[in-house]
């Protein structure tokens, strides 16, 4: 297939790319700019391991062609720290056990970012059925609900201080 | 010994802290690598040819238009790598590539390698196989009348292996019993579906001397390295030593990447072949064909008790649909009748096993290997007993406890047993002695336990070598290097040992550094499996960290002028006796970062070391970083070796199959499930799980509650709703919307309670954390179902078809036909998994252009 030319804005960069018309969304971010962060679990769009936000909405960059996002803006795992040091959920998925191998948990930072952008204060039945389109196998999820709190709690303290 | 190196106190400055993994970064900004992730220059992308057929001989295979497509560089097929591996010595019986028979849908039969993925898989539609179908068998209890067509010419009656154990006088205790219950249950096929795909990267270097193909090196996300280099040596017919096998991050595995998928080893024959780095990825619905999980098992079991609720004796007869190749069958088989023992007091056992073989991808080991299934069936049944015995489900479990330390009549040496506590937890906490019995209609508390092994006494080659072996190296930076065979695969191991390292050698963690799982670097160190590591290699890296101490010691105690025993490593510092290392303000734990004098101090060179050490005059203590220039300034470079063996009197009796079940540790776990039962829809919602595990010690508490929160919700999931459904020997439901792992929605709050033993021989006291608590789950929804809604469910998992069954059966109702006016050639039962191949039903029509399309039938497609 004839490639053709096309402009992707990823974590606030503009890349030219020539890419296939047919290339997916997840292959272009992890072979052709090498961000690696997004996985991939599945290939139908059933795990939510390469979500990423586009135009600040997550969207499974699986099965998205990479030539319907031009000119939008397209937000990476990658993109996630602030100021070159880890975001208050990327802390505290480490610090509560949120990740175990972390093959999930790209997907998770951007679906928990999206969630605490339009909802800070999330409710428990809130957190659950926003997490439910990510999978993961080895948490069984409790330990990051207690990670997401304790993200929203270090938020308020960083608010309060600054 | 382990034991005598434990500090005989519980205070700790690492140990028993909840810290992040040290990789936990990686993770959560995408900056870890897994093996997908990894890509070398000239990388070719390959493609595995599946069998369409569940049991054929391969008549021939053409690949030469493949050749010819533009773009490929290497097309392979068994005939390039015939040597037969697997897993265990006795079952060498799989082909990387299929040599003359295919035996699943699945089975691997050539691999293009080309510059793209596309191309790949469109070359593997140019590939031309002539297969002669042979029958099939897909019903464990069938195949084993079989034979003729055998799966495996060497195996009659498709049987892998049968075990036939007596222990005690099983029929005496049976003619004696005051009550003997009687029952079959049936667990379903299920799968580890870790998130990430099996993924391999093979690249050869050429040899300078002869200009040929030398060195190889392998990307592999595996449990099993240094098994991985062993099986690759043995197809690609080279040397162990030519061969390097790295372990980037491994997206979970649960058992399913403990053993070499063919994956790993057609990389290596592919990138061979075309003489350029090679890497192959499963997609979702390969990593399904790919399998290894947990077999379907028909359990029929009895158990004799006496009015007072004393078990007196087990009978167990359990049958194993193993799929088509032995993978970790013969050990899977014997796990199911060994860990009878070792949770309870049982006199007599009586175990029949049949590891058997059917045209359905191999099953092996999958978290709880072995156990589980037979746990759900014995829990279960030991709460139909209380209930008949009109005893408490949690008080019989309690009359049956084990005296420890004991060998149980099967030959298991158990120690640390911390399985009263755990059951006195859970009935606590959920208050079960006020509310079970008493909730309202629907919904009920059920009560389980189970147990798991730290690691296996015996490993799967017979040898005398250490099982572990654990490297430190620190230099004049004052940074511990450990280099360790362990293969983190999510459960933490790189953590703990850094955390063993740090606390022995008293310095920070920051400090320490762990390179894990490189052949090339790293001490063999025979696997992330059977729940081994934090004891086996958690012992090997305490006595490497002793041994690094030791020689420290020696240095520091010349400086400072008192006895090496007498020196204390805490905080980062070195002190002559007690002298108060704890600082206040408890900065101790994390990354105290390293002072500029310290740094500078660290790498001042000798001369002026020796006369700054002439000023000084003796001290009475120093930081770690002055105490390493001293060491290395006394004996040369600070490098400490520790392994560890598992002791002889932990390995097991004689019998023959005596080798498998053994361990120098068992965890214990007791559960309590909150679940309730709708009756009109047959839906079953779990409300909460207190869970408490016994883990001797828990080296780092957050990680041990998300192993044990992990386990008991990979047991629900097989409780209520992962299956895989089988359908002539297809498989039904290979992804993960239509296999149902829980999502967060459906997921129950699971309150993981620790409980410490303090083993005498872990690692500061410590056991497994990640299997153990997994079988309990199962039967204690199961019994919770029971007491909310007065149905024994025999089947798992418990879906709201079989509830419905169940409750229709309980009020004589006539069963539900769910086929009923669907096709009438079907099977009677829609998810049947048994049956003879040829469904003569429609099925899913096939497209006109599909060469497997029927010819049309007389009569026309309707």
């Amino acid at each position: 297939m004839k490639k053709e030319l096309i402009e992707l804005r990823v974590n606030g960069l503009t890349h030219e790319l020539a890419i296939e018309p047919s290339a997916l969304l997840l292959d272009v971010l992890r072979r052709d700019l090498g961000l690696t962060g997004s996985k991939r679990g599945c290939d139908d769009s059933s795990c939510g391991a390469c979500t990423v936000l586009v135009d600040g909405t997550p969207m499974l960059a699986c099965t998205l062609l990479a030539s319907s996002c031009e000119g939008q803006e397209i937000a990476t795992v990658e993109g996630i720290s602030e100021h070159g040091s880890l975001a208050a959920i990327q802390k505290a998925y480490g610090d509560w056990g949120g990740a175990q191998c972390g093959y999930c948990t790209p997907g998770f930072m951007i679906t928990v970012k999206h969630l605490l952008s339009v909802n800070p204060d999330p409710t428990d039945e809130e957190i659950r059925s926003a997490l439910s389109g990510n999978l993961c196998r080895c948490t069984g999820y409790t330990q990051m609900y207690t990670a997401i709190k304790a993200a929203i709690e270090a938020e308020k303290k960083g608010m309060a201080k600054a | 010994m382990p034991n005598d190196q434990r500090p005989a106190t519980n205070d700790f400055s690492i140990i028993g802290k909840s810290i992040a993994m040290v990789d936990a970064a990686g993770k959560t900004t995408g900056s870890g690598k897994y093996t997908d992730d990894l890509s070398l220059p000239g990388m070719l992308y390959g493609k595995i040819l599946h069998s369409p057929h569940p049991h054929a001989r391969i008549k021939g295979i053409d690949t030469s238009r493949a050749e010819r497509l533009d773009g490929v560089i290497a097309v392979v097929t068994g005939k390039d790598a015939p040597n037969p591996f697997g897993i265990l010595p006795v079952g060498h019986d799989e082909h990387a590539l299929a040599l003359d028979k295919v035996r699943y849908v699945g089975d691997n039969v050539a691999c293009v390698a080309a510059v793209s993925e596309a191309i790949a898989e469109q070359a593997l539609e140019l590939i031309d196989v002539e297969y002669e179908l042979l029958p099939a068998y897909f019903d464990p209890e069938k195949s084993m009348k079989a034979e003729t067509n055998l799966i495996h010419d060497n195996k009659p009656n498709n049987l892998e292996k049968d075990y036939h154990h007596v222990f005690g006088d099983p029929e005496k205790a049976f003619a004696q019993a005051d009550y003997v219950a009687e029952g079959r249950f049936l667990a379903n096929e299920v799968t580890h579906a870790a998130m990430e795909p099996h993924s391999t990267l093979a690249s050869f270097e050429l040899d300078p001397h002869t200009g040929k193909l030398g060195r190889l090196t392998v990307w592999s996300s595996t449990q099993v390295p240094y098994y991985l280099q062993h099986k690759l040596s043995l197809v690609l017919e080279m040397p162990m030593s030519q061969i390097r096998v790295i372990k980037p991050l491994v997206g979970g595995g649960f058992g399913g990447k403990s053993e070499v998928i063919p994956i790993e080893i057609i990389a290596g024959i592919a990138a061979r072949a075309a003489q350029r780095p090679v890497k192959i990825t499963y997609t979702r619905e390969e990593v399904f064909w790919a399998h290894r999980g947990r077999p379907r098992t028909i359990v029929d079991l009895k158990t004799a008790v006496k009015n007072d609720g004393r078990i007196t004796a087990v009978k167990a007869r359990v049958v194993q649909d193993g799929g088509a190749y032995c993978s970790y069958g013969v050990v899977t088989i014997l796990y199911s009748g060994a860990l009878l023992g070792a949770l309870y007091d049982i006199p007599n056992i009586q175990y029949d096993g049949y590891r058997v073989l059917t045209n359905k991808p191999a099953c092996g080991a999958m978290r709880g290997h072995g156990t589980v299934n037979v746990r759900f069936a014995f829990e279960s049944q030991l709460d139909e007993i209380a209930a008949k015995l009109n005893l408490d489900a949690a008080e019989i479990r309690r009359r049956n406890l084990l005296r420890p330390p004991c060998i149980t009549i099967n030959g298991l040496r158990v120690q640390s047993y911390g399985l009263p506590e755990c059951i006195d937890q859970v009935v606590t906490r959920s208050r079960w002695s006020e509310r079970k019995g008493k909730l309202p209609s629907g919904r009920g508390l059920g009560i389980a336990c189970s147990h798991y092994v730290s690691g296996a006494a015996n490993s799967i080659i017979r040898s005398d070598m250490p099982h572990s072996t654990v490297n430190i190296k620190i230099d004049r930076d004052g940074g511990v290097v450990i280099y360790t065979g362990a293969s983190d695969i999510g459960q933490g191991s790189d953590t703990m040992v850094a955390q063993v390292a740090a606390e022995t050698l008293g310095c920070a963690l920051f400090r320490v550094k762990v390179i894990a799982a490189d052949t090339d670097l790293t001490p063999i160190d025979i696997g992330s499996y059977s729940s081994r590591v934090t004891f086996m290699n958690g012992n090997a890296t305490l006595r490497a960290a002793h041994e690094v101490r030791k020689q420290i010691a020696a240095a520091a105690a010349k400086k400072m002028n008192c006895a090496a025993e007498d020196i204390v490593f805490r905080n980062d510092r070195l002190a002559c006796g007690d002298g108060s290392l704890t600082r206040p303000g408890g900065a101790e734990l994390r990354s105290e970062s390293p002072t500029v004098s310290g740094r500078v101090e660290g790498q001042i060179l000798r001369g002026s070391l020796q006369q700054k050490r002439k000023d000084e005059g003796p001290r009475d203590s120093m930081t770690f970083e002055e105490a390493v220039v001293a060491g290395i300034d006394f004996h040369g470079a600070l490098i400490g070796t520790g392994s560890y063996a598992p002791p002889p009197e932990a390995r097991g009796g004689k019998h023959k199959g005596a080798g498998v079940g053994p361990s120098p540790a068992y965890s214990y776990s007791a559960q309590v499930a909150e679940v309730s039962v709708d009756e009109d829809t047959g839906e079953v919602t779990v409300h909460k799980v207190w869970a408490a595990h016994d883990c001797g010690r828990a080296l780092n508490p957050v990680s041990v509650e998300g192993q044990v929160i992990g386990s008991v919700w990979m047991g629900m999931g097989q409780a209520l709703t992962e299956e895989m459904i089988w359908k002539d020997g297809l498989l039904m439901n290979p992804g993960l919307l239509e296999y149902r792992s829980p999502s967060s929605v459906e997921s129950p709050e699971v309150e993981a309670i620790i409980v410490e033993s303090i083993d005498p021989e872990g690692p500061f006291g410590a056991k497994e954390a990640s299997e153990g608590s997994l079988a309990a789950t199962i039967p204690a929804i199961a019994n919770a179902i029971y007491d909310a809604a007065g149905i024994r469910l025999h089947e798992s998992p418990f879906t709201p078809e079989r509830v419905l069954a169940a409750l229709r059966a309980k009020r004589n109702a006539k069963p539900l036909d769910l086929t009923e006016g669907v096709d009438p050639t079907a099977p009677a039962r829609f998810r049947e998994h048994g049956g003879e191949l040829c469904f003569k039903g429609k099925g899913p029509e096939r497209h006109e252009c599909d060469a497997a399309r029927p010819p049309a039938r007389p009569g026309g497609s309707d």
